[in-house]
């Protein structure tokens, strides 16, 4: 299966992958991990005339947390450096646990996390990640960058909040207060498979107290959601049994699920529950080291 | 449309060719090179056969662009021995029978080759882990993953002896 034609080009900066972006406009696409955009190109579902391969500007290829604690992901770190990344377990709970289950180990090798942000896939994982992270993504032109909430940068199925010319650059997680904890728990049939149900659960607390809360859902709806109501009804309060229960009601009432051919709509939104339940009491899904 | 000339460093050897862009890696091994132990199994990037080493790490080869291997390493599996001297990989293959119909075998000893070289000392649940990106129809998984264990077991065991060699 061969793609239709493309010219390629592969800047060694980012100087000059935006001067290319600006002479092709709309009919370029970026080319980082590729293991979205190659499928698409594959299957003409995509037909760009111009793949700007970013592979070859080494500055992007980086994850790093700052003095503050907040973490910075560049849009040529692959998910496997993530999965193996020793800053991810302590402080990142909810991203450590999500690395390993974003499709299979090979595609890991190389798909990046910023680019599966930019696919935009309504069954992506890392996209309730960064909501349940109040992440951002740092968008570069060549007139300078702006930060754009997760929560605005997706704005439809495999569509993005950037503009011609723009490229991702980087996705942030701002940083913590207060003990972390959380986790991204996800149901599949096989691995590689897209979620059945996910859910990404991010908490902040002190003194047991819950100070903020994000939980995100892949696969129960038109998109990723951001479940606002079961955030909101955690905050102020312990994690016991009962603030968990009303959380995972309220989590699962935010999802839209629909029936087809990995489960029915009630099956999942009891998924939903179940993951929100186990997430808050601290369960972590068995990942082999 | 526009060829142009790339340079790829296939099992070794430097190999120039000239190639269209859209043209992927598994098509330049397999029709390019003649390296037709590449098998291309699903072409939409779930089976894992076509999957080969680009720079030591493990890649779907229909899932990348030739022209993006130029100036890197690929290794495929005509890379991982000879057959006087086969790769640990491929004997475990051999003596755990790690395969039915063989079709996904490449891909899988890629794989497990790339995972033995990160974790020379896997568990079996290490070894399904790093295999579940490769696909075997025949339900072929208990021995593959008895003949990636063998072949952990046989690179310790080498490696453990060329040490003590130096240390002699």
């Amino acid at each position: 299966m061969y793609p239709s034609r493309f010219r390629y080009e592969a800047p060694r900066s980012l100087g000059e992958a935006f001067a290319l972006l600006a002479e092709h406009g709309d009919e370029a696409k970026v080319l980082a991990g590729g293991q979205s955009l190659i499928p698409l190109v594959k299957l003409r579902f995509a037909a760009p005339a111009m793949l700007v391969d970013i592979n070859g500007i080494p500055e992007l290829a980086y994850h790093r947390e700052d003095a503050d604690g907040s973490l910075r992901i560049g849009a040529l770190c692959r998910h496997a450096d993530l999965e193996r990344s020793p800053l991810l377990p302590g402080n990142h709970p909810t991203m450590a646990a999500a690395a390993p289950l974003v499709a299979d180990p090979i595609v890991r090798t190389r798909g990046t996390l910023v680019g599966s942000l930019c696919h935009a896939d309504p069954q992506g994982d890392w996209a309730s990640v960064m909501l349940a992270l109040n992440g951002e993504i740092i968008a570069q032109g060549p007139n300078g960058r702006r930060t754009i909430p997760a929560v605005d940068f997706v704005v439809g199925p495999f569509q993005n909040a950037l503009h011609p010319g723009e490229i991702a650059v980087e996705a942030r997680v701002p940083a913590a207060r207060g003990t972390v904890s959380g986790s991204y728990l996800k149901l599949e049939r096989r691995v590689g498979d897209f979620a059945t149900a996910g859910v990404a659960v991010a908490i902040e607390s002190v003194g047991g107290q819950v100070i903020r809360a994000g939980i995100g859902l892949t696969g129960v709806g038109a998109g990723n959601i951001k479940a606002v109501e079961a955030e909101q009804s955690l905050v102020g309060y312990t994690l016991d049994p009962d603030v968990i229960a009303r959380a995972a009601e309220l989590a699962a009432g935010a999802a839209r699920p629909k029936t087809d051919h990995r489960g029915s709509a009630e099956y999942k939104r009891h998924v939903v529950a179940t993951f929100v339940r186990r997430a808050l009491s601290g369960y972590r899904a068995p990942v082999a080291a | 449309m526009e060829e142009r000339r790339i340079t790829v460093t296939v099992n070794g050897e430097p190999r120039t060719v000239e190639i269209e862009p859209r043209l992927l890696l598994a098509h330049l091994l397999r029709q390019g090179l003649g390296l037709t132990g590449t098998h291309i199994g699903c072409d939409t990037t779930n089976c894992g056969a076509c999957t080969v080493l680009y720079d030591g790490r493990p890649v779907k080869s229909c899932t990348m662009l030739a022209v993006q291997a130029d100036g890197h390493e690929v290794t495929t599996v005509e890379g991982l021995g000879t057959p006087s001297e086969l790769d640990p990989v491929q004997e475990g293959f051999t003596t755990e029978h790690g395969l039915q119909c063989g079709f996904c075998t490449p891909g899988m000893m890629m794989a497990a080759k790339a995972l033995i070289t990160e974790n020379p000392n896997p568990t079996e649940e290490d070894v399904r882990w790093g295999l579940s990106g490769n696909l075997c129809r025949c339900t072929g998984y208990q021995n593959i993953v008895k003949a990636v264990l063998w072949a952990a077991e046989k690179q310790r065991a080498a490696s453990a002896a060329a040490s003590t060699d130096v240390t002699v």
